[in-house]
């Protein structure tokens, strides 16, 4: 039976709390309820309240408690009822938890996750639809993931789990019911900072990441068959270590990038990735570098407007097609 | 309480104003660089709260807490490299100060941004209590940080799942020139306690039977699964918020006052009472905590820099 990215997430958290006594969970109606999106449904029957905690509504306690536990050998994983609302705890993840290790001299470690649903598309409006991302991309210590498939939201999900320093795990919320695949029987993790290459080509590269990975292989799709234009889809999967590896190298095979991403264009991690691009690949370079990413504005909420806003499939063809032209 | 425990009690006074005099000093000199934050003063709160802590009790001090890292078993020549941003300092010259810990201790390393370990501080009570170990978590805080929303996120779910913390608010009167009127309208932080659900205690922060008694009760309590309690010692700090602050904005009658009831000399009038010989105690105490920090300052000035490439490391457990 085919899992859903949901499901996927669900099971992830299910199975290593099964495999590590130190994992548990605290958040906001995680218990109870089950979770916002159902993600811990039937934890509080499995585990119990002491390791499925339903806390207060203080995000900044949510996290600042679970890095109290980390640093003494939990495995905590915290629940951002919506990703929207971790900047309620934003100074417990960027000075606290993402400068624990360092100011202990490499002598403490904080090995936690924090989980929110983030993203738009499903008529959040402003602040049920934010791509945080950004917000923490340029801080040091922490690592952030990204899954677009049901297969990494998985298999990331637990390699966040065992790893050693905070994870920053932005699941969309779009994706929650939309996508579903068979996933392995058996155990298995996706290491944090390996990209996925979901299409080969020698044209033209797309780096996206998250669920616009779909409108991606659509526009590529598109491409193959109205221009005859072979396009490389990679799927960063985390941004934080981002696998500037497999960036570089289709760059160079290619010699044109756009770079499609839901989060705001203006300090997007876009930015970045095209400014390294430039960096390394300068030669190789056959064109602009162009981005196609949501409207510098917030996430409006009535559907012409959120429409207006985000990226999709005509947005990323209109802009390929002009950097195919060079 | 008995002459060892007198002795070593008044042996980790002296020894931390030994290190808040000497700091002080070597940041005169140019020694010590950055933001030096002296507890002269209120020593008696960290080293009446820590003294008798199991290594696994967590502690989470801030700025002006020397004698928490002191009492808790640091080695003195690393918390001097500390401070003096050297290699061999707990956090290798990454952080200024006292933003190091030494979890192989129970020491929390903190941030500048006061009352963000009170969720911390919580969240090790937590843990404590989900593995039912005998052990408590303690945070300590000023009434400054009692205005930021993390004390009431942290005391608020510590009280609803009862857990084995002592929040211990130092109260100087001064968050750097704002007094306490204009932090709060109420004269007692631990009045708060009530509204968590749990008890809240004053004592006097410059007297170390006080002191004692007090928190020793919460943490006895805490340990038996009772629960929280908020804590507020009422003290006083004798340099400016910081060694580059000039305390204009209080009067020097307050200070004097406040100086007169010294938690040192007010425990050398307790062991003369007792009937020891505190001069004796007194000179051979001075010339132990003279030697010890004699050792460390030199410790610290032949320890070598870190090398700027060393900015990169510790940043994560497999570097990428």
């Amino acid at each position: 039976m085919p899992t859903t990215y949901i499901k996927a997430i669900h099971d992830a958290m299910f199975e290593e709390m099964k495999r590590d006594e130190n994992v548990f969970l605290l958040g906001e109606d995680v218990g109870i309820l089950g979770g916002a999106f159902k993600a811990t449904e039937g934890f509080l029957q499995e585990f119990g309240a002491e390791r499925v905690i339903d806390t207060p509504i203080a995000e900044s306690l949510i996290v600042g408690a679970a890095i109290g536990a980390a640093v003494l050998g939990m495995r905590p994983i915290a629940e951002m009822q919506f990703a929207d609302f971790i900047s309620c705890a934003y100074d417990q993840i960027i000075n606290m938890a993402a400068t624990l290790r360092y100011r202990h001299g490499g002598r403490a470690q904080v090995p936690m996750v924090i989980r929110g649903p983030s993203g738009a598309g499903v008529h959040g409006g402003l602040f049920h639809s934010q791509n945080p991302e950004s917000y923490f991309f340029s801080v040091p210590g922490l690592k952030i993931v990204t899954p677009a498939t049901a297969y990494d939201a998985k298999g990331l999900l637990k390699a966040s789990i065992r790893d050693n320093d905070p994870v920053l795990f932005f699941e969309h919320k779009y994706l929650y019911r939309r996508i579903q695949e068979e996933l392995p029987e058996e155990d298995y993790i996706v290491p944090l900072g390996k990209a996925a290459i979901r299409r080969e080509g020698s044209d033209m590269t797309f780096i996206t990441y998250s669920a616009m990975l779909y409108p991606s292989l659509a526009a590529a799709e598109r491409l193959e068959k109205e221009d005859g234009l072979h396009v490389e889809v990679i799927d960063l999967r985390s941004l934080r270590p981002l696998d500037w590896e497999t960036v570089f190298q289709s760059v160079r095979k290619t010699s044109k990038a756009v770079i499609i991403h839901e989060d705001r264009r203006t300090g997007g991690v876009g930015g970045e990735i095209a400014a390294r691009i430039v960096e390394e690949c300068f030669d190789s370079l056959d064109g602009p570098i162009v981005r196609v990413a949501s409207e510098d504005t917030h996430y409006a909420f009535s559907p012409p407007l959120e429409e207006f806003i985000l990226p999709n499939v005509d947005k990323i063809l209109a802009k390929a097609r002009t950097l195919a032209a060079y | 309480m008995e002459m060892k425990e007198d002795q070593e009690l008044y042996y980790y006074l002296k020894l931390t104003r030994e290190f808040e005099d000497r700091v002080s000093k070597l940041h005169r000199q140019g020694k010590i660089l950055g933001g030096v934050y002296s507890g002269k003063g209120q020593e008696a709160i960290v080293v009446g709260v820590c003294y008798g802590l199991h290594r696994e009790d967590f502690i989470s001090p801030i700025h002006r807490d020397m004698g928490a890292f002191l009492v808790k078993g640091v080695d003195p020549k690393l918390l001097m490299a500390q401070l003096f941003g050297k290699k061999t300092g707990l956090s290798k010259g990454k952080d200024s100060f006292l933003h190091a810990g030494d979890l192989e201790r129970g020491i929390f390393g903190a941030t500048s941004m006061l009352a963000s370990t009170l969720p911390v501080a919580t969240g090790a009570a937590l843990k404590f209590k989900m593995k039912k170990e005998p052990h408590v978590a303690i945070a300590f805080f000023g009434e400054g940080a009692s205005s930021r929303g993390d004390f009431h996120e942290a005391l608020n779910f510590a009280g609803i799942h009862k857990l084995p913390v002592i929040y211990i608010c130092e109260n100087n009167f001064y968050a750097y020139s704002t007094p306490q009127n204009q932090q709060m309208a109420v004269e007692d932080v631990a009045l708060r306690a009530e509204g968590y659900g749990f008890k809240g205690a004053v004592c006097s922060g410059n007297d170390l039977h006080a002191v004692m008694r007090t928190t020793h009760a919460a943490i006895d309590r805490a340990r038996q699964g009772e629960g929280p309690t908020l804590v507020e010692c009422k003290t006083y700090r004798y340099h400016g918020h910081s060694e580059h602050d000039q305390p204009f904005y209080r009067p020097q009658e307050e200070l004097i006052e406040w100086e007169s009831r010294d938690p040192i000399q007010r425990f050398e009038i307790y062991l003369e009472k007792k009937g020891y010989n505190v001069d004796q105690i007194k000179e051979e105490t001075e010339r132990q905590v003279k030697e010890v920090t004699d050792e460390a300052v030199r410790f610290a000035e032949e320890s070598p820099w870190p090398e700027g490439k060393e900015a990169l490391e510790d940043l994560y457990a497999d570097p990428f």
